[in-house]
């Protein structure tokens, strides 16, 4: 069973589009997706109807937000780092 | 083609996330997921031997196949002995029901067959006289794929036998569960792609568990889990949408809109867990002349009188699937169970926690070498 | 399968003692027989072939049953074929036009081993009675040194000639109607020649030869891992997948580590070796993606750990047939 795949449009024809799964190419139905979709574009595919349309800017902010995640644990880690110098200074 | 996939495979970002959810675990915190694809990533990637040892990342109901009660497959079965021909996704042909699977039955010279998609089997009903079922089977985001295909509309000789289930409410099960040590949730991406991330929020007020809903690479499972972490440690009690590229808070209404046409919520049991009040998807009555179950008088009832093989009562598949217990701890697993003799649920399908342990060697967290 | 085999033809035809000097056995279970002659050892193979379908992408059934025999006697070290038989069992009605072209490809793959058929036999059955063609091959040659799959040692590496996964992807795609437009090709050659330059550039550094193919490099690696009493780290970023197997692989649920080749090699090597008898591989067309894949530890003995990238876990021994009829 194919479940929730990631491909990149290929040919869009009527309710149906060409799906490129980085080597294989299937047809999919279009029937459920929420928005247009055109060549060009990424979409996820579950038991062989596209399901949701990846906007290629979303990557990115998915991306960021990783990056964000990791700064912040790094931040809380300096903070602590601070804290146990300070307690440290205080105790001598 | 640059994007997509392999970005969400980076092992320099996934180190980084890693440590980040190390620190980020201070005490023994379990959090469940109730997703056969997400504990298939967990698996394959092996991300538990990566996992801070405080961390327990439990598999919850999170397959359909796994919790479809024996008395629907009984209904299948039943059908097919009555010459209609089934026709259903992969996994769901050697499922045992009260008295043998539909394999069995094909055996016998039942007609089953397997489909990849329920557009095919609309195909298989065009080109036959045959009367033909299609025994559905899958959570919401599957679902929605039947819903689509009756709206297209179909030959007439083609009905649909539904065992859809519908997840959000099973999560309520387990957090009502006696002895619940789950402290937070990762909700499936691919149903929340569909349902939207607000529909968690009632829940998480109902509960005070934080929900946060994850991808399936394995970026995405790592920095949902130290979301999820983080909000248990600092009690913050919200949904965490980390699977924005798919997911938004209303979902896909569109996909909905022909959900909630074709199907309406009943309560049901769920395989070795509990009645489950609307989890079960069953066809509206606009539908009657498509469902299996009005068309046809199904009598299962001598499937039911036979009494359960001796080995089937030390199967602990319910407990498993409930996340009360790990595949490890049946004393069965990998050994009078296993994928090609497989006794319960959770070994025959491609989603069940045993299958997907099994699969990948047996050992989720193997120490370093 | 493996218990069955055991339970049967190894019971019946074992030798008492079960590894007598200048005698390698069906105890041995290796890809080759091997009887010692003077200084030389004659390494003798057979094997059926009942893939179905009989001309898949990028062979047929032919092809597939030369190269199979030539590249069991290269994993036991013997690259020069001395003669092959060639046995062959038709369905009544089999077109004529088709066994023309099985010939043809198994003369061309032949002429590529620089190998000759030097025996055969023809029979019909019934229509019903058998499915289109089965073909058997046995070949022999002689070599002064037999490559066992049971010589590793910890610190030793793994090196795969090339991509996996191509031939079992090509034949399911083939198979199974999965409404896919894909490029995937089987890989079916003859190994001959290439494992000579491996040999000529490692000598006695390489340890150890086996080819992946019913279930995989994972039953390979397995079967290496255990008779050596060592464990095998994999590294998953170092295995050459196509990208085209990889998709397939991904969308259907299989892993390439599980899927027959038929035109490609494991070779286990000494550390210090290892280099040159990669360059050697990689100088000759059909090793152009050899690789470096796996390090033998003293931990896990008999098992093979996949190091992901992101975690590590065991790779599964696949007990059942992934795919029927694949070779």
């Amino acid at each position: 069973m194919c479940l929730g795949v990631p491909g990149l449009v290929v040919e869009v024809e009527e309710l149906t589009a060409l799906v490129d799964f980085w080597g294989a190419k299937r047809r999919v139905r279009l029937d459920l997706v929420d928005e247009p979709v055109a060549p060009g574009d990424y979409v996820l595919n579950h038991v062989g109807f596209a399901i949701r349309r990846i906007p290629p800017e979303d990557v990115q902010t998915t991306l960021e937000l990783y990056e964000q995640l990791m700064q912040e644990a790094n931040a809380r880690d300096l903070m602590t780092a601070d804290v146990r110098g300070e307690i440290a200074g205080t105790s001598k | 083609m640059t994007g997509g996939r392999l970005e969400f495979r980076d092992a320099r970002r996934a180190a980084a996330l890693r440590d980040a959810l190390a620190r980020a675990t201070t005490r023994p915190t379990a959090v469940m997921h109730v997703c056969g694809s997400h504990e298939q990533a967990i698996a394959k990637f092996g991300l538990r031997s990566a996992f801070p040892e405080q961390l327990d990342v439990i598999m919850g109901p999170g397959c359909p196949v796994c919790i479809t009660d024996p008395p629907e497959i009984d209904e299948a079965i039943a059908l097919a002995q009555q010459g209609v021909r089934i026709l259903t996704y992969g996994d769901m042909v050697r499922v045992p029901g009260s008295a043998g699977s539909l394999a069995d039955a094909q055996a016998r010279g039942a007609k089953v067959e397997t489909v990849y998609s329920v557009a095919q089997a609309v195909e298989r009903a065009h080109g036959t006289k045959d009367e033909v079922v299609f025994f559905a089977t899958g959570f919401e985001t599957t679902a929605v794929a039947t819903a689509a295909v009756l709206l297209a509309g179909v030959p007439p000789n083609l009905s649909v036998l539904s065992a859809h289930k519908y997840i959000p409410p099973v999560m309520e099960i387990v957090a009502e569960m006696p002895d619940c040590r789950i402290e937070g949730f990762l909700a499936a991406g691919h149903a929340a792609t569909i349902t939207g991330w607000g529909i968690f929020d009632a829940f998480v007020t109902r509960h005070g568990l934080p929900v946060v809903v994850a991808g399936f690479e394995p970026l995405d499972i790592l920095a949902a889990l130290v979301r999820l972490v983080d909000m248990i440690r600092r009690g913050e009690r919200a949904v965490a949408n980390m699977f924005p590229r798919c997911v938004t808070r209303d979902g896909n209404t569109h996909a909905q809109r022909q959900l909630w046409q074709v199907f309406r919520p009943i309560g049901g049991q769920w395989r070795g867990i509990a009645h489950v009040p609307n989890g079960n998807l069953r066809l509206r009555d606009e539908w009657a002349h498509v469902d299996a179950r009005r068309r046809f008088t199904i009598d299962a009832s001598s499937l039911r009188q036979t009494a359960p093989p001796v080995l089937a009562r030390q199967c602990i598949c319910g407990n498993i699937m409930a996340g009360v217990a790990s595949p490890d701890a049946c004393p069965l697993f990998g050994t009078a169970c296993i994928p090609e003799s497989p006794v319960g649920a959770c070994m025959v399908s491609s989603e069940g926690t045993c299958r997907i342990w099994h699969e990948y060697g047996r050992v989720p967290r193997l120490a370093a070498v | 399968m493996r218990r069955f085999i055991e339970e049967e033809f190894l019971r019946t035809f074992r030798t008492d003692p079960e590894m007598p000097a200048g005698l390698i056995g069906v105890s041995a279970m290796d890809d080759g027989g091997a009887v010692r002659i003077g200084d030389q050892w004659l390494v003798l193979t057979t094997d059926s072939h009942v893939i179905t379908p009989p001309f898949f992408p990028g062979g047929d059934i032919g092809r597939l049953a030369i190269c199979g025999t030539v590249n069991d006697l290269a994993m036991m070290g013997a690259t020069d074929v001395l003669g092959l038989t060639c046995s062959v069992v038709l369905e009544e009605g089999f077109p004529r036009a088709d066994l023309r072209r099985i010939l043809d490809s198994m003369r061309r793959a032949c002429d590529e081993a620089s190998a000759v058929v030097i025996a055969g036999d023809t029979k019909v059955m019934g229509r019903g009675e058998v499915d289109g063609v089965v073909i058997n091959t046995a070949g022999m040659a002689l070599t002064p040194r037999v490559v066992r799959d049971c010589g590793l040692r910890p610190g030793d590496r793994l090196i795969v000639t090339g991509s996996l996964g191509d031939h079992g992807m090509a034949v399911m795609a083939t198979r199974h109607g999965l409404n896919l437009e894909t490029d995937l090709v089987s890989d079916v050659a003859p190994l001959n020649r290439l494992i000579r330059c491996a040999l000529d550039a490692g000598g006695d550094d390489v340890v150890a030869m086996k080819d992946p193919t019913r279930g995989g490099a994972a039953t390979s690696l397995h079967e290496m891992a255990s008779k050596s009493g060592v464990g095998i780290v994999v590294d998953e970023a170092a295995i050459p997948v196509r990208d085209a197997v990889r998709a397939v692989a991904d969308l259907v649920g299989i892993d390439p580590l599980l899927v027959a080749n038929e035109g490609k090699a494991l070779i286990g090597v000494r550390a210090g070796a290892a280099l040159r008898v990669l360059a050697a591989l990689r100088a000759h067309p059909l090793g152009v993606d050899a690789a470096v894949i796996g390090t033998c530890i003293s931990d896990h003995s008999g098992m093979v750990v996949l190091d992901t990238g992101f975690g590590r876990r065991l790779v599964a021994e696949p007990e059942g047939e992934l795919l029927p009829r694949i070779c």
